[in-house]
């Protein structure tokens, strides 16, 4: 049977206020337990929260920015569950008057369409503390730091139908909010993390399946692999005949499985009411408004301006678009050695190379945009070729200094004077009597690729500072006419 | 003999009578030799209070002093107080030292009144008896054998007994106008948002209010004149100007209007009280008020509807008492679950156990929409009763409780009897009015007190229709034989 796949994701979005949602406190990650909480993080006796405004506005933007119904009132409510983390005994969020009501992103698919994909809502609620299992003999330990950070949770349609659509939905929201600027969008930190309502159905059947909800994804290539293990887990069970149980499950990437958290049954009756300690949150036309006329240039117009001035694929616009400081770091590249061509090729290649395999953020690259800007020039002017430039590249990743000095220091500048070259090449010719027959005796056809052999052996003489160009049309001058 | 009031000790304080110290020893001292026959104190800060007296004396002598600065007052064990014992006459907060000083006292603080200590109450301020303290019963300083009312029942009878000239209450149904009318003292609730929340242990949210419980109407306007600010650090409070509640004490009532409800004369209330009643309010005919017939026609709806809205409110506001930061904690706990059930099992008394169960049931999924929403609809019935009412009439009067104050032990096996209790009180709290209760003679030797409604922020005009009646009559001032 050909199954259809069915995908809600459930985003968590830690917005980027200096304080937290209901009191004074720090927001900030890594510091000493229970150093960043007031009487409020920690659920004293008479302790009351206090609603912080900035949540409000970076709420109120992401909703302009995905073309959303912003709530004109918006209640939070009380989430009632025992936990040790949670110092209050309920979270507070929003339940029936949420913040952003409907909206939508578009994705843009393998095979080069756009899907759109609806936005139930967004709410905005404080986040627990931290239950630490670990250094305490046995015991647990609370960290309550986090207590109270402003989170929007963004809950999706189920509209996705594939793990690769629900990875493009993951990174469009992760271009939008750090694009807005309302979340560093940090998933190792947990800034942004998702859950993801999975299903499965005949192909052609309108009802849904019996959904399982996955938690604990914090990483784009995790959405894919949990979501895939679970679709291939139910697809197993109802090809045996089974029944699939609503349930959570939690996914487990050293194990890579999902397991079983608790059933419905087991589920709690969280006995939301609307919490009496803070006012419904009135907002009008005109603060929605003034919040829609200063919204930066969004990915998806980013994206659609890289292709128009710049030329670029659509593939390239999109990778370089996802986050605001990707893109930025290519308008300076790009700005500077004004090749948009070879600028998104180093920043999608040798620059995301390097980052990934340090895993560094693009913010704390080593190489800046001014100075890949720079390197890119060299090149343009045909003062360095393109292998020198990746070793400048290097340099500069150690902090070796700026690309003229590291050109200069390491003896890079590229030989373009045409006698120099001509010397080294006849050199070649002479030492390779085989080759050069074998050259020879070639379909002219099949002669280009036996081109490369004697450009290695020039470069090589050349300690990889000879135009390349240039040797190569002197070379294929010089053996043609032998032939 | 007479009570000494905050106005005569103020006076005395100010022409150098007495010191702050001197009236503070004598207080302590009388406490510690009578207040056993009573049991209204918790706990008693004779250190704190001692160096609090000596500041107030210097600040007399400096010549700053506030209206209350030097005056012993106590407050009710539900406001937190920092570096004091908070238990909210609870086992789960035995031994509960806040870090932090409530919004109201800290107010007391800095107008310079001494905190002798903290008054008994019934757990949580659930009660009508004061018989639901872990730290046992108040008796009533005009009949040991009868109940002080509650919850604020260890703050009136400190009062009634002249232990402390006035002390601070909360009023969630009654709380603070049920055991004013019980032990003859002035009492007011004032307008939901008039005084802060902040640092006041809380039983229901929506409908909590503090106040305080003096002899006098006078006194009463001294000690609101501290309380009644705005405070930002509760999103509940009102930012509305603080009028000098002295001020209009003496204001003419000629031309006053004065609903009576014929819902509060009917079945149920005592002949004898309601016979003390009116001939109160007939005092008034001769200032030149006119008495009117009104209807509340709600009024009946009020007491399942509130008995809906506190325990709901209040099983999520009692969820941080969990054993896991702070409080009490059951012995050796198997595991999580254990430590929740018996911490929160042995910590917390019947009746606050009982309205857990109560609000955690109304607000479970499928019987929400029928008791916590439908509770809601009523509460704004009763409110437009209300606001309706004060398009005819400028206050509205009636009696506080059904009966005078009842023996011990008389209802503590009947809650639904005890819950009854509170049927001409609950519906200010609902409607978040302000009212107060005045002495209005005896009835058995046991006090009766009448009850004083009005518009919104209306506790100015409330105060001064008390004190004009206090002008005319003595029951105010009449002590109990035993003293």
């Amino acid at each position: 049977m050909s199954w259809e796949i069915v995908i809600g994701l459930e985003i968590h979005v830690q917005l980027a206020t200096q304080s937290k949602l209901f009191s004074g406190a720090k927001v900030g990650f890594g510091a000493a337990p229970n150093t960043q909480t007031t009487l409020v993080d920690l659920g004293m006796p008479g302790a009351l929260p206090v609603f912080n405004e900035e949540a409000l506005r970076l709420a109120v933007m992401f909703g302009t920015a995905i073309d959303a119904e912003i709530g004109k009132r918006s209640v939070f409510a009380r989430k009632n569950y025992f936990y040790p983390d949670l110092p209050k005994g309920y979270q507070t969020s929003q339940m029936d008057d949420p913040i952003v009501g409907l909206g939508h992103i578009d994705i843009q698919l393998e095979d080069g369409t756009t899907k759109r994909v609806g936005v139930t809502r967004a709410h905005l609620e404080e986040d627990a503390g931290k239950s630490l299992h670990e250094d305490f003999d046995g015991m647990t330990g609370i960290d309550l730091n986090r207590s109270s950070t402003p989170l929007l949770e963004i809950v999706s349609e189920p509209d996705m139908r594939s793990a690769k659509e629900a990875v493009a939905y993951m990174r469009k929201m992760h271009a939008i909010v750090t694009t807005l600027g309302i979340s560093d969008g940090n998933m190792a930190e947990g800034s942004m993390r998702c859950d993801a309502n999975v299903s499965i159905r005949p192909r052609g059947q309108a009802e849904y399946g019996t959904r399982t909800e996955l938690k604990n994804i914090n990483s784009f290539r995790f959405i894919e692999r949990a979501i895939n293990i679970e679709v291939e887990r139910q697809i197993d069970i109802l090809e045996d005949g089974g029944s699939i149980t609503q349930e959570t499950r939690l996914y487990d990437a050293d194990k890579h499985e999902t397991r079983s958290m608790r059933s419905k049954e087991e589920a709690n009756d969280y006995r939301y009411f609307p919490c009496p300690d803070l006012l419904p949150i009135v907002i009008d036309d005109d603060y929605i408004n003034t919040i829609r006329a200063q919204l930066p240039e969004l990915p998806d117009q980013r994206h659609a301006r890289f292709m128009e001035a710049y030329g670029l694929s659509s593939y390239d616009a999109g990778v370089l678009s996802a986050s605001r400081t990707m893109a930025d770091y290519y308008e300076v590249v790009q700005g500077a050695c004004g090749d948009a061509k070879l600028s998104a090729n180093w920043v999608t290649g040798e620059l995301a190379k390097y980052l990934n395999a340090n895993d560094v953020d693009i913010d704390n690259s080593p190489v800046s945009a001014q100075q890949l800007g720079q390197l890119l020039t060299r090149i343009k002017d045909d003062t360095i070729n393109g292998k020198a430039a990746k070793t400048v590249f290097e340099e500069l990743w150690n902090g070796a200094g700026e690309v003229d000095a590291i050109i200069a220091a390491k003896g890079l500048k590229q030989v373009s004077d045409m006698g120099a070259i001509e010397s080294m090449v006849d050199e070649v010719i002479a030492n390779s009597p085989k080759q050069v027959q074998q050259y020879i005796d070639a379909e002219p056809a099949k002669r280009g690729k036996m081109l490369g052999y004697f450009m290695g052996q020039v470069m090589k003489a050349s300690k990889g500072a000879a135009n390349p160009g240039q040797v190569n049309g002197m070379l294929k001058n010089k053996l043609d006419a032998m032939c | 003999m007479s009570y000494t009031t905050i106005t005569q000790l103020s006076q005395g304080l100010k022409d150098g009578t007495f010191s702050s110290r001197e009236l503070t020893q004598d207080a302590i001292a009388d406490i510690k030799s009578r207040d056993h026959l009573y049991n209204s104190f918790i706990t008693i800060s004779e250190d704190l209070a001692l160096a609090q007296a000596d500041a107030a004396d210097q600040r007399i002598a400096a010549g700053q002093a506030a209206p209350m600065t030097g005056v012993p007052i106590a407050h009710k064990d539900l406001f937190c107080t920092q570096d004091v014992r908070t238990t909210a006459a609870s086992k789960i907060l035995e031994n509960f030292i806040p870090p932090y000083e409530s919004t109201v006292s800290q107010l007391f603080l800095n107008a310079g009144a001494v905190t002798v200590g903290k008054t008994n109450l019934d757990e949580f301020a659930m009660g009508s008896s004061n018989e639901n303290s872990y730290f046992g019963s108040v008796k009533n300083p005009w009949d040991t054998k009868a109940v002080p009312g509650g919850s604020s029942g260890g703050s009136a009878a400190a009062v009634a007994a002249g232990m402390v000239a006035g002390a601070t209450g909360t009023d969630t149904g009654g709380s603070i106008r049920q055991p004013a009318a019980f032990c003859n003292l002035t009492g007011i609730k004032p307008t939901y948002g008039r005084v802060s929340r902040f640092g006041i242990v809380a039983y229901a949210s929506s409908l909590d209010q503090a106040g305080p419980m003096t002899h006098t109407a006078a006194d009463a306007a001294m000690m609101m004149n501290v309380m009644a600010q705005f405070d930002p650090q509760d999103s509940t409070s009102m930012q509305v100007d603080t009028p000098d509640y002295t001020a209009s004490l003496n204001d003419s009532l000629a031309g006053l209007k004065i609903g009576l409800p014929k819902e509060f004369f009917e079945a149920g209330l005592d002949p004898q009280v309601a016979a003390a009643t009116l001939a109160a309010i007939k005092q008034y005919e001769a200032m030149g008020a006119q008495i009117i017939d009104i209807s509340l026609p709600n009024l009946q709806l009020c007491i399942p509807a509130y008995y809906v809205i506190a325990p709901s409110e209040a099983s999520s506001n009692l969820s941080r008492y969990d054993g896991v930061r702070y409080g009490y904690r059951c012995d050796e706990p198997k595991d999580l679950m254990d430590m929740y059930c018996r911490s929160r099992a042995e910590g917390f008394g019947e009746e606050v156990k009982r309205r857990i169960m109560v609000g955690t049931y109304a607000l479970s999924e499928g019987f929400y929409d029928a008791y916590y929403l439908k509770a809601q609809r009523i509460r704004r019935m009763i409110k437009n009763d209300f606001v309706k009412a004060f398009t005819q009439v400028d206050v509205i009067m009636g009696p506080v409780t059904p009966s005078p104050a009842f023996d011990l032990g008389s209802k503590t096996s009947d809650p639904v009897a005890m819950y009854l209790e509170d049927i001409y009180t609950l519906s200010i709290n609902m409607a978040g009015i302000p009212a107060l209760s005045t002495p209005a003679g005896f009835v058995n030797g046991r006090p009766v007190g009448l009850h004083i409604m009005g518009n919104y922020f209306s506790e100015a005009k409330l105060l001064n229709v008390a004190h004009q009646l206090q002008q005319v009559t003595d029951w105010h001032l009449q002590q109990p034989q035993s003293l």
